[in-house]
């Protein structure tokens, strides 16, 4: 089974629509969303529409904290965030709201698990960052593989039992064996705002029978997702960083 | 695996036939199945309570790394899998035998020692290519298979540079074999392709002088010596050894990777071309010296970036640039060549040059160069070609030439491109005329037929005049 993987698409469409079109190119069989849905991004309505509709047929969707945050807002945001969730909140159909506040928090296929931030007190959305962290998710979970999204960052963390945890940073488009002794945490980058330093979107597919993941680029229109952010007159700072990338 | 490996034993459809080996972390079998018609050997790693863990880890490298190898100097991966929790690797099982009978029959004479470190030299750059470091290279873990070429097996303690280093991280002890383990990895730098040249330097020194040159280190303290403390020079010991062959020897042991060859194609360019080794200090050595300056700047120069990824050079940042010179070429064409070359190598500092003019001959065996007449053509046309490279070979190190006498000039710098693993060619193309249109130019064939990258170049304003 070919699964492909998107998180963080933060109603960048032009972003999304790029890297659906490639990772369709692949013919996956599942698609999985790994949340933070909106947020940041100028095509929120878009955005929720779009994953709804996939939802519908069968995609299997998670809450990220900015989808969390739209029907309870929360004081751990930036200000940027916290104003691009507060002019989301008023573009969103209470249909749409309402969707984004039924998402589950995690789901499970098989020997793989899918949640937005950690399966380590998932509701308060810790960052996997080190290994110290992804140590806390793996001790959290009995999956073989766990992928997450919300740091922006590609990386995967792994660890045979009894071993240490390690990390590594997936290099774009090289399949990485998810040996059968080890367990894994990947953390995938974003598709609407990658902060690797790559403006191209992320995302990754999951083939289940060669066990690998591949993280995937898309480039995309960013000038087009900046012009939608400067025209909802969202801060500045999250257009321009779209180029760069960080 | 249930209980004890025995003959006659079916794994996944795989049949033990008998044991072929039986190493520190894993065990070998000659195995059959009804799909495959050549031998076939399916290893199978010790993975009990209290075993090594190293070898656990290592074994799941070599299960990443063997599938994504392709070549006649690897083994060919045919699966892998697991039953009860154990793991197993099926891959081809070499006809040949390993380099390490090799190693106890004293001396080598020099010509010989080259001709296996080229071999191996070249099966090493297949695999740096292939973005694989070795990191094991010792005489028994290298295969010289019945066709003549190297192969290198055990890929226990390699590193794939696109794939996660499981050995990196958990393991505080350097990985290697003793004797044989380069300055680098005792400090646990896995980055580096240049460490397997270090280690085939250390292959070499023993074909030509009998001796290990760092003994058999059993402890960490004596492993560590490498970094202060030179070899012996092989001519102080075996003084038939030519100092060309020390030269190259000593330059793969050098402890600053940056020091040795940019490449092990480079490392293969030089064994197959002794005469052209420019000689330095290092070929008329005959005590150690003293490696403390040394070994200081190369220490300053890894702690710069917080341990890893450092100066390590892949092979595409060290090509071998072959440039073709038809010497009886119009004086245009001829500088168009030159003036490719010099903004080509402006910006690679580890590049080589290969000059080379093919000197046509009418068949093979009509033509003598043996005699004095075809020598001082030989020689006239290496001096001709010395003169057109001009300032192109102000790095002497750098820069070899070659006059080849050849009834097919095309076919010729295309063997010589195979051959030498260049990654570049350079040639000129002459303009367009009746005689080249019915005979075909070499250029083109060249073109058509290289295993690389081919820049043609035409001097300005040809191609318009005669399109």
């Amino acid at each position: 089974m070919r699964i492909a993987v998107f998180s963080d698409i933060h109603a960048n469409r032009q972003a999304f629509e790029a890297s659906f079109a490639q990772a369709a190119a692949a013919r996956p069989d599942r698609i999985v969303i790994l949340g933070d849905i909106v947020g940041y991004g100028g095509d929120p309505d878009w955005a929720v529409e779009r994953v709804a509709g996939l939802a519908a047929q069968g995609a299997v969707v998670v809450k990220g904290n900015h989808d969390a945050a739209i029907a309870t807002p929360s004081t751990a945001m930036n200000d940027a965030a916290s104003a691009a969730l507060d002019w989301t909140r008023q573009q969103l159909s209470p249909a749409q709201a309402g969707f984004l506040s039924t998402l589950p928090m995690s789901a499970i296929i098989e020997d793989l698990e899918f949640v937005h931030a950690s399966p380590a007190s998932p509701a308060s959305w810790p960052y996997i960052t080190q290994n110290r962290d992804a140590e806390r998710a793996l001790a959290a979970t009995k999956s073989r593989v766990t992928l997450c999204g919300h740091v922006h960052r590609p990386t995967l963390y792994h660890a045979r039992s009894g071993g240490r945890v390690e990390h590594f940073v997936p290099i774009s488009g090289v399949a990485v064996p998810l040996l059968a002794q080890r367990r894994w945490i990947g953390v995938l980058g974003s598709v609407g705002q990658p902060r690797d330093g790559v403006p191209a979107a992320a995302y990754a597919l999951l083939d289940t029978s060669a066990n690998t993941l591949t993280i995937l680029r898309a480039p995309y229109d960013v000038a087009g997702a900046q012009a939608a952010i400067r025209a909802a007159g969202l801060p500045e700072s999250l257009a321009a960083r779209l180029a760069r990338g960080a | 695996m249930p209980g004890r490996l025995a003959a006659g034993m079916v794994i996944d459809g795989f049949t033990l036939v008998a044991p072929l080996h039986r190493g520190g972390m894993a065990e070998l079998w000659t195995v059959d199945t009804p799909n495959e018609t050549k031998p076939l050997a399916m290893k199978i790693p010790f993975v009990h309570e209290g075993d090594d863990p190293t070898a656990i880890v290592g074994f799941e490298m070599e299960q990443m790394i063997l599938p994504r190898l392709s070549g006649p100097h690897v083994p060919r991966y045919v699966a892998s899998g697991e039953i009860e929790g154990k793991p197993y690797l099926v891959m081809e099982r070499i006809d040949g035998t390993s380099l390490r009978p090799l190693m106890d029959e004293g001396p080598q004479r020099g010509e010989e020692v080259a001709a296996l470190g080229a071999k191996v030299a070249r099966a090493l750059h297949a695999l740096h290519l292939q973005h694989v470091i070795h990191f094991d290279i010792k005489p028994s873990n290298v295969m010289l298979r019945s066709s003549g070429e190297a192969c290198l097996i055990d890929f226990g303690l390699s590193r794939h540079l696109h794939l996660p280093d499981l050995l990196s991280e958990e393991f505080r002890l350097p990985l290697g074999t003793g004797p044989y383990i380069s300055p680098e990895q005792v400090l646990r730098q896995r980055n580096d392709p240049r460490s397997d040249q270090f280690a085939l330097g250390v292959m070499l020194y023993v074909l030509a002088t009998g001796h290990r040159p760092f003994g058999k280190p059993e402890s960490l303290s004596a492993l560590r010596k490498r970094i202060w403390r030179q070899p012996i020079p092989p001519r102080a010991l075996n003084p038939d050894i030519q100092p060309w062959l020390q030269e190259i020897i000593l330059r793969c042991l050098e402890v600053d990777p940056a020091m040795r060859y940019p490449s092990a194609s480079q490392l293969s360019f030089a064994l197959e071309h002794p005469e052209q080794t420019v000689l330095t200090e290092r070929a008329h050595r005959l005590t150690r010296g003293n490696l403390m300056t040394a070994f200081k700047s190369w220490l300053r120069s890894i702690g710069q970036e917080a341990g890893d990824v450092t100066q390590a050079l892949t092979p595409a940042s060290a090509p071998i640039i072959l440039v073709c010179v038809h010497l009886k070429a119009q004086a245009s064409l001829l500088q168009a060549v030159h003036d490719t070359v010099t903004r080509l190598i402006a910006s690679q500092a580890h590049m080589r040059l290969a000059c080379l003019t093919v000197q046509k001959i009418r068949a093979v065996g009509i033509d003598s160069t043996l005699d004095a007449e075809g020598r001082n053509i030989h020689l006239h046309h290496l001096a001709e070609l010395k003169h057109w490279a001009g300032d192109l070979a102000k790095a002497a190190d750098q820069v070899t030439f070659h006059v080849i006498e050849a009834s097919d000039p095309a076919a010729a710098v295309i063997d010589f491109a195979r051959h030498n693993a260049v990654d570049q060619i350079v040639i000129g193309a002459r303009s367009s005329s009746a005689i080249r249109r019915f005979l075909g130019s070499v250029s083109s064939r060249v073109v058509a037929e290289a295993p690389c990258t081919v820049t043609v170049v035409r001097a300005r304003g040809e191609a318009s005049i005669n399109a």
